[in-house]
């Protein structure tokens, strides 16, 4: 469902290719300023490629800005979580949920159950501030949550693993596997540094001074990953 | 409801939530008459005399009440100053619900200056919402508040002053004298768009030993517009304060703040923040990745700043 073709940015990535297929749980990982995270801002639309085709639902991407692809059915969630003054959890989740259609026509669906799925309770939290007042891992567990509201075809999660504390960190890796259960014609991509998180994935990119190094199943980069990567 | 025909009824709900009569001692001024007018058994209004406006006098251990004090414009060119004064006696727990709506489709300005005063007692609690907004094509929707409150000690009182729509100009003043152990709390929202402009000055005294006052402005100036807000803190004894002013300033608009504390006792500790800024982009950037549009995420943006 995704193709994505000699993708550069500013010789931070150097002539990116890769595929990712339906039901596929794709991580990708490499060591700090490889260019993981600035990869999947480009193909959520946050960042623009200086060259590269972006192939999804075969349809070229790149010249979509971010709410094209969401509209699509690309999700994203971001590493550092947004904060904002005013907007409260249920309001994000809810627009999350909605979808712009739904939002133009007013209608709004239940969303406790997407806090639930990443360890929140939602008497506590609905009504809270997405602002400050909560804690990283909160405010990352409400953007992860705000992703699988969007019940996307295509998810790509950057460093989800980052700020989980209090949580544990086996639910964040269940919650992976029951997506892919739930629905087997979505892809999910996580850019990760987690041994754990990798070993469920299908396959493992790892990039390297912005460039595809080496791919494989998890069976095949461990081996070559070994104690390089925590 | 009470012959208001529906541009009248719309603002009124809009202003005060009142679509019928409603429960509790209330007055409902149009075009500068009272066309209703109700006292409860511990809330007392009186028409005053020798100028426009009413006296409402709440008597002490007055409990969950609420007081609706509407005021609506649909007449072109009406100007008016009214003058209300609020008597709230001690160890009372008081909601007042006041507003003010005007409707201008002619060539005259319309204007209303309200001015509220409120001396309250001992041990009580007020909760005042105040909204206005400005509908119809014609000339200006000029709405001047005033108001000035006198706490008590051990009293609290909570104020919302919202302007979100229509409003041409506004000079807004709020002062307040904190008595001992006296607490304010100050929601200030505002909304300007067009050619508007709007002014608010924010003075709170804290003359009174653990008095505290915790201010906050937030504002969206959009198009044109231009506000400017001043705010002063005096701490003339022990005490807290604290003052912000919060503003998104979009495409020609102008926004000035000038935020300051003025502490007369070693034990004043008095904070103020101004922060004036466009919306962030990756505020914008977020919710687009969650299918709005940049226009739909500005405008939820905006709402939910202005709660």
């Amino acid at each position: 469902m995704l193709q994505v073709k000699g993708v550069s940015f500013k010789g931070i990535l150097k002539g990116i290719s890769f595929d990712v297929r339906p039901g596929e749980l794709v991580v990708i990982t490499g060591p700090n300023g490889s260019g993981k995270s600035t990869l999947a801002k480009i193909i959520a639309g946050v960042e623009k490629s200086d060259a590269g085709e972006i192939i999804f639902k075969d349809e070229d991407i790149v010249k979509k800005d971010c709410t094209e692809r969401a509209r699509m059915g690309l999700a994203f969630s971001f590493q550092q979580p947004v904060r904002f003054k005013g907007l409260t959890v249920r309001d994000l989740l809810k627009i999350a949920a909605s979808g712009s259609e739904a939002f133009l026509d007013n209608e709004m669906k239940e969303v406790d159950g997407y806090l639930k799925k990443v360890g929140l309770e939602p008497a506590l939290y609905l009504d809270r501030e997405v602002n400050a007042s909560l804690s990283g891992g909160e405010l990352k567990r409400i953007e992860i949550a705000s992703v699988l509201a969007r019940d996307a075809v295509l998810s790509i999660f950057d460093e989800p693993e980052a700020g989980i504390d209090i949580w544990s960190f086996d639910n964040l890796v269940k919650m992976f596997k029951d997506m892919r259960k739930k629905n087997p014609k979505r892809a999910i991509v996580i850019i990760s540094h987690q041994e754990r998180i990798m070993k469920i994935a299908d396959r493992i990119i790892l990039l390297e001074n912005g460039e595809i190094s080496a791919h494989g199943t998890p069976e095949q980069m461990m081996a070559r990953i070994g104690g390089g990567l925590k | 409801m009470m012959d208001l025909d529906k541009i009248e009824r719309d603002l009124m709900r809009e202003v005060s939530g009142v679509t019928g009569i409603p429960e509790g001692a209330y007055n409902f001024r149009v075009n500068g008459k009272s066309i209703g007018r109700q006292s409860s058994e511990k809330i007392n209004i009186v028409p005053k005399t020798e100028k426009s406006g009413i006296d409402i006098y709440i008597a002490d251990n007055t409990h969950q009440e609420i007081v609706h004090i509407p005021v609506i414009i649909s007449a072109s060119g009406l100007k008016e100053a009214v003058y209300n004064d609020f008597y709230v006696g001690d160890n009372c727990e008081v909601t007042i619900v006041a507003g003010c709506g005007i409707y201008n489709c002619g060539t005259d300005d319309s204007i209303h200056d309200g001015i509220h005063v409120f001396h309250v007692g001992k041990n009580s609690k007020v909760y005042y919402i105040e909204k206005h907004c400005g509908i119809g094509p014609g000339a200006g929707k000029i709405l001047n508040p005033t108001t000035k409150v006198d706490l008590g000690e051990n009293s609290y009182a909570e104020m919302l002053l919202e302007q979100i729509k229509g409003v041409d100009s506004t000079r807004r003043m709020t002062e307040a004298d904190l008595a001992k152990n006296a607490h304010l709390v100050v929601k200030e929202r505002l909304f300007t768009h067009g050619k508007q402009s709007a002014e608010s000055e924010i003075v709170a005294r804290l003359n009174g030993q653990d008095s505290s006052a915790d201010i906050v402005s937030r504002a969206v100036a959009q198009d044109f517009s231009a506000q400017n807000f001043r705010s002063h803190i005096i701490g003339a004894a022990k005490c807290r304060g604290h003052s912000e002013c919060d503003a998104i300033i979009m495409d020609k608009a102008r926004v000035n703040a000038e935020p300051a504390l003025e502490a007369l006792n070693v034990d004043a500790e008095l904070i103020h923040e101004a922060a004036i800024g466009k919306i962030a982009n990756e505020q914008l950037t977020k919710l687009m990745t969650l299918g709005l549009s940049r226009r739909q995420a500005e405008a939820q943006i905006i709402n939910g700043f202005l709660k």
